[in-house]
Order: C-alpha cells, then sequence, then structure tokens
C-alpha cells in the first residue's frame, strides 16, 4: 500500500520523462546530423526547396484559415437547430477516421475514373476513358487543401462544440436577438472572441498537421515537388544513410516554418482582433447576412458530408466490386474475392496494427490514470498540460527523424515494441484530453464520503472512481486507439519497413492502382477505431443496466 | 474524556480568521451552527473532516474520546460526514453501499446480518438489492444516513442534511437521524432555525459565538 502511494507520486515524472525524453532525444538527433554534415548546403542545393517551401505554408494555412472558418460558420449560422443536432451526430465517428482513409475515399471520388467523373460520363462530358485531367496531386495542391479541410472541419467543430458551453453562448444570442441583431452578426459579436481564445491549441494541432502532414499529401498532394515533409521522408527513406543529412536540414527548416507560420497566425490575431470591438461600436444588426451565410453554411455542411460519406462508400465498393469499367457508375458485380485473396495477410497487418494501438493506448491510459490520481491527492496543481499538448503543436516529421537514428543506433529500429512506444508519444495527448475533464468533475463528495467512513484512497480509486468513470475511461481508450491506428510517420520511420500497419500499408498502395485492394485495407482501418468506440458505448450500458445514476451520468462525448 | 473537545479551532486563510469554534460536545448533544451560506460553515466542516483545501491554516485543537484528530488524515478521524445530498454510489446497489461503509475484518455472513438489521432500522427492509437511483428522496436520506453509521464513527457531522427535502419528509428524517446518532456527539450545519430547534442543543455562528433562538 504504501508502495503504491509512493510509485503514484513518481507517475508525474513518468509521465514528464514519457513525454519529454523522446521529444528532446528526437530534437537533438534531428539537428545533430543537419549541422554536423552538411545537411544545410545539400538541402539548399536542391532546386525544389522554394517550391517546397512554399506548398508547405500554402496548404497548411490555406487549409486551417477554411475549416477555422467554415466551422465559425455552421456554429453560427446553424447552431441550436434541430438539423445542426443531427448532423454533430454524424459528425462525431468522423473524428475515428484515419486521415490516410479519408484521403483515400476523396481520391477514389474526386480521381479522372473516379465516382464523380462516372457520375458525369459519358452523357456530360462525352468521356468514355478517364481523362488525362491532373485533378488528384495537382501541383497546387489544391486537393491536399481540399482532403485537409474535410478531415479537419469535424475535428474542430467538435472542440468548438465542446468550448461552447463556457462561453455562455446560448443567453449571448439571446441577448443578441434581443437586441435586433442577426443571427450570425450576434454571434461574431458575442460568441465568436471567448470561443476563439478556447479553440487555439486545436488551430495550432491542427495547423501544424496541415503543414507537415505525409500521409494525406502523398495520397492526396503534389508531386516532383511534393511538399516538404514527403521530400524529408523519401530522403529517409531512401537506401543507404547519405540523404540522412539534407532530411534532418529539412525536418530543421520544417520546424522553423510551422514556429513562423504560428508567429504569423498570431500577429495576424492580434490585428484583427480590434475590428471585431469596431464593429460592434458601429451597431449594424447584419440581418440581411442571415439568409445568404446560412444557406452557405448547410451547402458547405452538405459538401463536407457528401464527399467524406460518399468517399467512404466509394472504399467499401471497391473492395467488394468484380468488373467495373469506366464511365460505369456501378460495378458489373459484387464479389468476395478480394477479401478471401487478402485475409491473411490483411489478418496478420490488422492484429500488427491493434496490438500497437492497444499497447500504445494502454500505457497511456494507466500513465494519464495515475498522473491524475497523483494530482488528486496532492494539493498542488501539477501544471503538466503545456508538455503534453507539445506532440500535438510539435510537427511529428521534426523530431522523428532523430528519433529513427536513435533507434537504429540502439539497434531497437524495426520491431513493434519501438513503434509502440513511439506511438505512446502520439496517443498519450489525445487519452489525456480525453480523461482529464471528466476526470477532474468527478464528485469530490463522494471521495470525502468514503474516507470519512476510513476507506484508504487506494480502495476508493479502484471501487469508487474508477468504476464510475468506466464510460470516459473506455472512451479514453478508444480514443487512443484511434490515434495509434491513424499513425503513419511513426510507423514508417520506426518500424523500418518490418512492421506493416493497417496505415503504412494503405499509404504505400495508394500509389499503385489496384483499387481493390486499397479499398479492403481502408475499410480495416476505420474499423478497428469504429470497433473501439462500439465497444466504449456499450460497456457500461451493459455494466451498469440497472444503475440509473450511471447511464445519466455519461461522460462528455 | 468522552466525546468531541474543541479547543479554540480557529480557521485562517490569507492571514483573516474565518471560523472558530470551542466547546465540548458529550455523547449524545448536538451542537448547532447556523449562518447564512458563505459564513464559513462549511469550512469548519472540512476543517474537522480533515479536507481543507491548499492556503488555508488551523489553529487550536480538537480531541475525539481522548484523541488527538486535527494532524490525522479523514480516514482515521473517526467521523461520519452527512451532505445535503444523499451521495450515494451510483454504481452500486443499496447493499453494497451499505457494506461499503461496514468496516472490515467482519465474516461475510456477519456483514450481511448487520446490513439487513441496519435496512430493518431504517425502515427499508428487503430493498437491499436496489438501484438506489431508484429510490425515493426520503429512502436515499436513509441509506445515507445507514451507510455513515455502519462505519463506526465516534462523531457525526452534518452539513444541512435535510435542507433537501420536503416539510413532511424532513421532521421524519431528522427524528431518525437523531434517534441512531443519540450515543455520538454530533455538529449540525444549517441555516433553518427549525432544525436548530430541534436538535435541542446549544446554537453557535461560524465565529463560535452563542446564538439564542
Amino acid at each position: 500500500m504504501n508502495v503504491a502511494a509512493r510509485a503514484l507520486g513518481l507517475a508525474p515524472w513518468a509521465l514528464r520523462l514519457g513525454l519529454g525524453l523522446p521529444i528532446a532525444a528526437g530534437l537533438a538527433g534531428t539537428l545533430w546530423p543537419a549541422l554536423k554534415d552538411h545537411g544545410f548546403q545539400s538541402l539548399t542545393a536542391w532546386p525544389g526547396l522554394p517550391r517546397a517551401v512554399a506548398l508547405s505554408l500554402g496548404t497548411g494555412l490555406a487549409s486551417t484559415l477554411s475549416a477555422l472558418v467554415i466551422t465559425f460558420l455552421l456554429i453560427g449560422c446553424l447552431g441550436g437547430t434541430r438539423g445542426f443536432a443531427t448532423f454533430r451526430h454524424l459528425l462525431s465517428p468522423l473524428l475515428a477516421l484515419p486521415h490516410a482513409a479519408a484521403a483515400l475515399g476523396l481520391a477514389f471520388l474526386i480521381a479522372p475514373s473516379g465516382w464523380i467523373a462516372r457520375a458525369l460520363s459519358p452523357w456530360a462530358t462525352g468521356w468514355s476513358d478517364p481523362p488525362d485531367l491532373m485533378i488528384l496531386n495537382d501541383p497546387g495542391g489544391l486537393a491536399l487543401t481540399a482532403g485537409l479541410v474535410a478531415k479537419e472541419v469535424p475535428f474542430l467543430l467538435l472542440m468548438a462544440l465542446a468550448a461552447l458551453p463556457q462561453t455562455d453562448a446560448p443567453r449571448r444570442a439571446a441577448i443578441a436577438a434581443s437586441l435586433g441583431y442577426g443571427r450570425a452578426m450576434g454571434f461574431v459579436l458575442t460568441t465568436l472572441p471567448p470561443l476563439y481564445a478556447r479553440l487555439r491549441l486545436p488551430v495550432f494541432a491542427v495547423l501544424a498537421y496541415g503543414m507537415t502532414n505525409v500521409d494525406m499529401a502523398l495520397i492526396l498532394g503534389p508531386s516532383l515537388p511534393s511538399t516538404l515533409a514527403v521530400q524529408i521522408t523519401a530522403w529517409m527513406a531512401a537506401p543507404g544513410l547519405d540523404h540522412l543529412p539534407t532530411a534532418a536540414a529539412g525536418a530543421v527548416v520544417q520546424l522553423a516554418l510551422v514556429g513562423a507560420a504560428m508567429a504569423l497566425w498570431r500577429l495576424v490575431e492580434h490585428l484583427t482582433a480590434p475590428l471585431i470591438p469596431a464593429l460592434a461600436l458601429r451597431g449594424r444588426r447584419g440581418r440581411a447576412l442571415d439568409a445568404p451565410l446560412s444557406t452557405l453554411a448547410r451547402s458547405l455542411a452538405l459538401l463536407i458530408a457528401l464527399g467524406l460519406g460518399t468517399g467512404l462508400a466509394g472504399l467499401v465498393v471497391w473492395s467488394f466490386a468484380g468488373l467495373w469499367q469506366f464511365p460505369d457508375a456501378l460495378p458489373d458485380s459484387l464479389t468476395l474475392k478480394t477479401w478471401a485473396k487478402a485475409a491473411p495477410d490483411l489478418t496478420a497487418t490488422s492484429l500488427t496494427t491493434l496490438g500497437i494501438a492497444l499497447a500504445a493506448s494502454l500505457a497511456a491510459l494507466g500513465l494519464t490514470l495515475a498522473t491524475l490520481e497523483a494530482e488528486a491527492r496532492s494539493t498542488r496543481p501539477l501544471r503538466l498540460e503545456p508538455l503534453i499538448y507539445l506532440p500535438l503543436i510539435l510537427p511529428q516529421i521534426a523530431f522523428l527523424p532523430g528519433l529513427q537514428i536513435l533507434a537504429l543506433t540502439l539497434g531497437a529500429k524495426g520491431n513493434a515494441a519501438t513503434v509502440a512506444a513511439a506511438h505512446l508519444v502520439f496517443v498519450l495527448p489525445y487519452v489525456w484530453l480525453s480523461l482529464a475533464p471528466a476526470y477532474r468533475a468527478w464528485d469530490a463528495r463522494i471521495g470525502l464520503t468514503a474516507a470519512a467512513m476510513g476507506v484508504s484512497p487506494a480502495r476508493i480509486f479502484w471501487h469508487l472512481r474508477l468504476p464510475m468513470l468506466l464510460a470516459p475511461v473506455l472512451t479514453a481508450l478508444a480514443v487512443g486507439v484511434a490515434v495509434s491506428v491513424g499513425q503513419y510517420l511513426p510507423s514508417l520511420m520506426l518500424g523500418g519497413g518490418r512492421v506493416e500497419t493497417l496505415t503504412t500499408e494503405a499509404v504505400a498502395l495508394a500509389s499503385g492502382g489496384n483499387r481493390r485492394l486499397i479499398g479492403a485495407v481502408a475499410l480495416m482501418q476505420m474499423a478497428l477505431p469504429a470497433m473501439g468506440f462500439g465497444l466504449a458505448l456499450a460497456l457500461p450500458r451493459l455494466a451498469f443496466a440497472n444503475r440509473r445514476g450511471m447511464l445519466a451520468e455519461r461522460g462528455p462525448a | 474524556m468522552t466525546g468531541l473537545k474543541i479547543d479554540n479551532l480557529t480557521i485562517h486563510h490569507q492571514g483573516a480568521a474565518l471560523a472558530r469554534l470551542h466547546g465540548h460536545i458529550p455523547p449524545g448533544q448536538v451542537l448547532t451552527v447556523m449562518g447564512p451560506s458563505g459564513s464559513g460553515k462549511s469550512t469548519l466542516l472540512a476543517a474537522l473532516i480533515g479536507a481543507l483545501p491548499p492556503g488555508f491554516s488551523t489553529t487550536g485543537s480538537v480531541t475525539l474520546n481522548g484523541r488527538a484528530v486535527m494532524d490525522l488524515p479523514t480516514q482515521d478521524r473517526r467521523i461520519g460526514l452527512l451532505y445535503q445530498d444523499d451521495v450515494l454510489f451510483p454504481h452500486l446497489s443499496v447493499e453494497q453501499n451499505l457494506g461499503f461503509g461496514l468496516t472490515p475484518g467482519i465474516g461475510k455472513a456477519e456483514r450481511r446480518a448487520h446490513i439487513h438489521a441496519m435496512l430493518d432500522r431504517i425502515g427499508l427492509a428487503g430493498l437491499g438489492p436496489r438501484d438506489p437511483a431508484t429510490l425515493s428522496g426520503g429512502q436515499r436520506a436513509r441509506v445515507a444516513l445507514a451507510r455513515t453509521l455502519l462505519a463506526a464513527p465516534e462523531a457525526l457531522l452534518l452539513d444541512e442534511p435535510f435542507s433537501r427535502l420536503d416539510q413532511a419528509l424532513r421532521a421524519q428524517i431528522r427524528a431518525l437521524v437523531f434517534e441512531l446518532a443519540a450515543t455520538l456527539p454530533v455538529i449540525l450545519v444549517t441555516h433553518d432555525a427549525e432544525d436548530a430547534r430541534a436538535a435541542a442543543g446549544p446554537v453557535v455562528d461560524a465565529m463560535g459565538n452563542t446564538l439564542s433562538l
């Protein structure tokens, strides 16, 4: 008991080390070869550099800004309506959707031989063969930007909806309306500033991801030159170690770019912030804006929902498709052939993926629970949040090269345990974000009542707090599994080609032409997180079927 | 010396004295602390139970049946606590809630007997397997009381335990509490003069000044 209590006191330090050490080692391991072996010289000698830098900045900033504006448009114009509630329920499962699967679905939709072209051919376009158009992988990165927006709007929207109750939005909206303000104008003047302040961290996470992601950029983004992050990954993966310094220098540049973009974002924030009070002072009611803006919001919501929805449906149909010629809208026949042929490999890959996801998520859950419990028992706040959120804002491409070199030196590269350990760094922040609010909101009087009855802290934790928090704990575990399953770069770099996960497999297949197999792998990639969330919903209901008080106290969605 | 002896217990926050209590409560007596909300009553209870938030400090001493308790953790003070809400554990049945309070080291059959005898005493015989969420407010209050008493406390703190109950139920539950706690020193915190009269003991405010009703 005393040993356990002392071990608990070490939990915050374990968490600090578990996050801080890989990040610090990764950054140092990236910087060192970049400086030592003339990495920067060979990087600047690469002619594609300016274009790659511009692509990284352009797609990242454009997609983040669009996703944020659309999020505000949806909440400001449609928030509170019945249709919005339905839309919200449709969105939640999309959080579990891996980026690669969303990108593949979208690719199947908009490619020259995709569903949109098929639907319009030949009657409208006259095409009887797929046209030779660069819709996918367009050099300007438009497809990549669109894909990022479609994937990040659900994320930002759910984050915003979680923060909305803290802004007293309904009462503010009612007051603005009673003063004669239009819905959208009232939202901008009364709710947007405090809401944005609470949304900054997710926005920066979206920005960092948008600028530096590799999986979506490989599937939807341009090539020759590609985005900087994709090029760094290619250098890292090149046989031999000749390109390592160049890759490391690229990673340092990438990190500086993200820092510069965030600084620019803050500057624009600073410059635009006075506009809202100035607008309020003018007293324009803006009633006429409501009709066009809500039409726009509805159309955008529909477009995103349809884009992702039909994209995913496309993956399903392809995985069961028999012969399917252009421009037929549907395959001639449906067959299980693809699944039967892929089953042995797919089973093995799925099991590896699940094993890594469970290992990383359970470790993250254990660390999070132990740290939160240590915090609950200590009298001082621990102030761990900045470190925990660091992996969300720090681009993976900036410190994974260093970690890869480290793992190589230690001989740990290429086994599943190393991959799971790397996943832990990215899984932990999401598990923490998902669990901490519910854990801290637990009614402290219950613990005190039990303590007054002479019950030990350990017994209070295991018999009261943990069972009462079963639903949020399982949800956090499911979030962890979903995040781990979706990881591409850590699996690729630390797996060294020897650890195949569903995501590395799906991205690797993307450049080939086997759409049936891509559909099957992407479907499995979606199925694992979906199963996790399904269990997280069902198990507490089963366990507490006869406890009405537990079903009412569901954790935050 | 039996009972709860409070010797100039004072709670300080940022240099100011927030609440003060002094006196000896023998077993069977109820000391009522009365005052409006925000007057430091709950701070006083938190100090007695051992759950003061950081930043607060206490001076003075408290002994319970001869044991000095202020340096003990909540678990070792043997002071039971009842809130205005019943704070039943929602994931446990009525029986399991009561069992949770019962002191360990008793055999299984004997535990059951204890629990059933207590259910009998509070007029809820046969309701052991029920989900606490399906009980009425009065029934839940009884279970909370029973759970506290099964932990065999040596003193009882009541934090406005009747304020959520309606008028008719209130007198009933109040009578039950005082009847079952007849051998314990009790501190009752309330803003209701009716509660204070029913307690039939001394009445003070949160600074320890004697009040007359």
